[in-house]
C-alpha cells in the first residue's frame, strides 16, 4: 500500500511542477526564464527516474547506465557553446 | 521439435514472420539492408553515367539532386548503419558468448518491424522525393516544398530501431556471457559490436529529437533554426553531426570486429595486443562523440570551436592506427592463407588506410578550408565507408556465410569478384581525390570540360565494380543451392559459433559451453602462440 501512495505522491508533485512551469511562463525573468523552465524540467526527470522507472530500487550497474548519457548531454552543451559563446 | 534440428528447418512465411530467433532477424535484416545496398549502387551507377558528359545529359540537375539525396541516405540509413550490427551482429553475438538468444528476443523482432515500417514511410515520401542532401542542412531542409517531414518520420522509427537494437545487444552482452566467458575471453567481434551499442543507444536519440525540431520547424514555423525568429541554422548542424559523427563509427566499429576475427584465424597466429584492440573500439567510441565541429570548418562556426574540433579529431586516429598496428603485427610471420575471407581483411586494411589519412586533411582545419566540400570528400568518405565497412562486411559474408547457410561458397567466383571489385573500387574512387584538390565542388550535375578525362575514369570504374559486385550476389544465391555441404568448421576457427554444426540448431547450443580460454590460441600446430 505505501508503494502506491509513493507513485501517488510523484504523480501530485509532478502535477504541481507543471503548473510551476506554466506560472512561471507568465513571469518575465528574462534569461532566468529558460534557467527556472530547466531545473523544473530536470526535477520531473528525476521524480521520473527514480520512482517511476524504478532507478531507487535498482543495482548500481543499472544507476550507472542512467547517470552515463548525462556527460553525453554536457559535451553536446559544451560543444555547442563552444562555438556560439566564441562568435 | 528436437535440439539438433536447424534453425533453417522449420518453412513458411508465418515462421519467419513471427520469429524470434535472432538468427532468423538477423538474416532477415542481412536481406533487407543488401536489397537497399543494391538499389543504392545502381542510383550510384545512375549519377556516375551521368557524369560521363560535363555538360546536361541523360536528366535535369534537379532530378540530379534527387539521386545524390537517394542514394546517400538509402546507403547511410537503410544499409550501412544497420548492415553489419543488425544482421551479422544479431545472428553472432549469442553464438559467440556462448547463449541461446539475445536478452529480449520479441523487442528484437520489434525492432525489425520498426525498421521495416521506417523504410514504407521513407518510400511513401518519394511522391514528393526529396532533393536536400543525405544531410537535411536547414534553412534548405526547413522551406523544401519536398516530403522532408515524411521522411523525418520514417527515420525517426529507423532510429528507434538502432536505439532498441543497440541496447539489446548491450543486456546481452552483459547478461547473457556463457560460464567461464570472462571480459578478456570475449570475442573482438562483440568489444566492436558493445562499442557500436553504445554510441547507437547514446546518439541515435540526439537525431531522433533533431528531427523533431525540424519536423516542428516546418509544420508549426517554431523557429528553432530561423534567425529571423532568433533561431540558429547551425543549431541543426551542431545537432545533426553530434549523432551523424559517432555513426560512421556504428559503421565502422563492427567491421573492424570482423577483422580482428579474421586475421587471426587466417594468419594462424594469435591475435596482437588483445586488450589494445579491445580498449581502443570503447576509445574510439567515446573520442567519436568529442569531434563532431570537423564537418562545420567553412559553415560559418566560430574560429576558436574550429581549433578546439580540429585538434580533438586528430585523437580518433590514435586508437584507429594501434587497431591496423596490431592486425599487422598478428600477420607478421604468420602462415597466412589466402581464402576469400581473408582477402577482404586484407583490402579492409589496405583502403581504410588510404581513407583514414586522407580524413586527417579533412579533419585538419588549414587544409578543410580547401578541400572541403569537393570530390575529396567523397573519395575520402567511399574510401573510408565502402573501402572500409563494406570490405569488412564482404569480408565477413564471406567468413560466415557457411555457418549462416550451411553451404559452401564458390572460392573461383568470389576470387573472380574480388578482383573485379578492388580494381573497380579504385578506378572509381581514386580519381576522385585528385578532382577534389583540383577542385571539383562534389553535388553539381554538370562541371568544367578540364574534369572530364577523370571523370570519365572514374564512370569506367562504377561500371567494373558494379559486374563485380553482380558475380558476387550471384555466387551468394547461386551457392544457397547449389554449394557444397559446409562442414561444422570450415575455418578450423576456434570462436563458439564454428564449434555447433552448420546451420546452428534452433536452440544453439545442446549444452551452454564452459570457456576455459581466449579465442585466439592459433597456431598449436606450429607451436607458436606468442601474444597469449
Ligand atoms: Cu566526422
Amino acid at each position: 500500500m505505501a508503494y502506491y501512495k509513493s507513485y501517488v505522491m510523484v504523480w501530485i508533485a509532478l502535477i504541481v511542477l507543471t503548473g510551476a512551469t506554466v506560472g512561471v511562463s507568465f513571469l518575465n525573468l528574462g534569461l532566468w526564464n529558460a534557467a527556472v523552465a530547466l531545473v523544473i524540467a530536470s526535477t520531473k526527470a528525476t521524480l521520473v527516474g527514480l520512482y517511476f522507472m524504478h532507478l531507487r530500487h535498482e543495482i548500481k550497474l543499472v544507476i550507472g547506465f542512467a547517470l552515463f548519457p548525462l556527460l553525453f548531454l554536457a559535451l553536446i552543451i559544451i560543444g555547442t557553446l563552444s562555438d556560439t559563446m566564441t562568435r | 521439435m528436437s535440439q539438433t534440428e536447424s534453425y533453417l528447418a522449420h518453412k513458411g512465411f508465418k515462421s519467419w514472420a513471427l520469429t524470434m530467433d535472432h538468427k532468423r532477424i538477423g538474416v532477415m535484416y542481412l536481406v533487407t539492408t543488401h536489397l537497399f545496398f543494391l538499389i543504392g549502387g545502381f542510383l550510384a551507377l545512375l549519377l556516375r553515367l551521368k557524369l560521363l558528359s560535363p555538360g546536361p545529359a541523360l536528366f535535369s540537375a534537379h532530378t540530379y539532386d534527387v539521386l545524390f539525396t537517394m542514394h546517400g541516405a538509402m546507403m547511410i540509413f537503410l544499409f550501412i548503419i544497420p548492415a553489419i550490427p543488425s544482421s551479422l551482429g544479431n545472428f553472432f553475438i549469442p553464438l559467440l558468448i556462448g547463449a541461446r538468444d539475445v536478452a529480449f528476443p520479441k523487442l528484437n523482432l520489434f525492432s525489425y518491424y520498426l525498421f521495416v515500417s521506417g523504410i514504407l514511410v521513407i518510400l511513401i515520401s518519394l511522391v514528393q522525393p526529396i532533393d536536400t542532401g543525405w544531410t537535411f542542412y536547414t534553412p534548405f531542409s526547413a522551406e523544401n516544398s519536398a516530403a522532408v517531414t515524411t521522411v523525418s518520420f520514417g527515420l525517426f522509427l529507423v532510429g528507434m530501431s538502432s536505439i532498441l537494437t543497440g541496447l539489446n545487444f548491450i543486456v546481452t552482452i552483459h547478461t547473457l556471457r556463457a560460464p567461464g566467458m570472462t571480459w578478456y575471453r570475449l570475442p573482438l567481434f562483440i568489444w566492436g559490436m558493445y562499442g557500436t551499442s553504445v554510441i547507437q543507444v547514446l546518439s541515435t536519440p540526439v537525431i531522433g529529437i533533431t528531427f523533431l525540431l525540424l519536423v516542428a520547424e516546418r509544420l508549426f514555423g517554431v523557429g528553432f533554426f530561423d534567425p529571423a525568429k532568433g533561431g540558429d541554422p547551425l543549431l541543426f548542424q551542431h545537432f545533426f553531426w553530434f549523432y551523424s559523427h559517432p555513426v560512421v563509427y556504428v559503421m565502422i566499429l563492427p567491421a573492424m570486429g570482423i577483422i580482428s576475427e579474421v586475421i587471426p584465424c587466417f594468419a594462424r597466429k594469435p591475435i596482437f595486443g588483445y586488450k589494445a584492440i579491445a580498449y581502443s573500439a570503447l576509445a574510439i567510441a567515446f573520442i567519436s562523440f568529442l569531434v563532431w565541429g570537423h564537418h562545420m570548418f567553412v559553415s560559418g562556426m566560430s574560429t576558436t570551436a574550429g581549433v578546439i574540433f580540429s585538434f580533438l579529431t586528430f585523437f580518433v586516429a590514435v586508437p584507429t592506427g594501434m587497431k591496423i598496428f596490431n592486425w599487422i603485427a598478428t600477420l607478421y610471420k604468420g602462415s597466412i592463407s589466402l581464402d576469400s575471407p581473408m582477402l577482404w581483411a586484407l583490402t579492409f586494411i589496405f583502403l581504410f588506410i588510404i581513407g583514414g589519412l586522407t580524413g586527417l586533411f579533412l579533419g585538419s582545419l588549414a587544409t578543410d578550408v580547401h578541400v572541403h566540400d569537393t570530390y575529396f570528400l567523397v573519395a575520402h568518405f567511399h574510401y573510408t565507408m565502402m573501402g572500409g565497412t563494406v570490405m569488412g562486411l564482404f569480408s565477413g559474408l564471406h567468413y560466415w556465410y557457411p555457418k549462416i547457410t550451411g553451404r559452401m561458397l564458390d572460392e573461383r567466383w568470389a576470387k573472380h569478384a574480388w578482383w573485379m571489385i578492388v580494381v573497380g573500387f579504385n578506378v572509381t574512387f581514386f580519381p576522385m581525390f585528385i578532382l577534389g584538390m583540383q577542385g571539383m565542388p562534389r553535388r553539381y550535375a554538370e562541371y568544367p570540360a578540364k574534369y572530364h578525362s577523370l571523370n570519365v575514369l572514374a564512370t569506367v570504374g562504377s561500371w567494373l565494380l558494379a559486374v563485380g559486385i553482380v558475380i558476387m550476389f550471384a555466387n551468394f544465391i547461386r551457392s544457397l543451392n547449389r554449394g557444397a555441404i559446409a562442414p561444422a568448421n570450415p575455418w578450423e576457427a576456434l570462436t563458439l559459433e564454428w564449434q555447433v554444426p552448420s546451420p546452428p540448431p534452433e536452440e544453439n547450443f545442446e549444452v551452454i559451453p564452459t570457456v576455459t580460454d581466449w579465442p585466439y590460441s592459433y597456431g598449436k600446430e606450429t607451436g607458436d602462440t606468442r601474444g597469449k
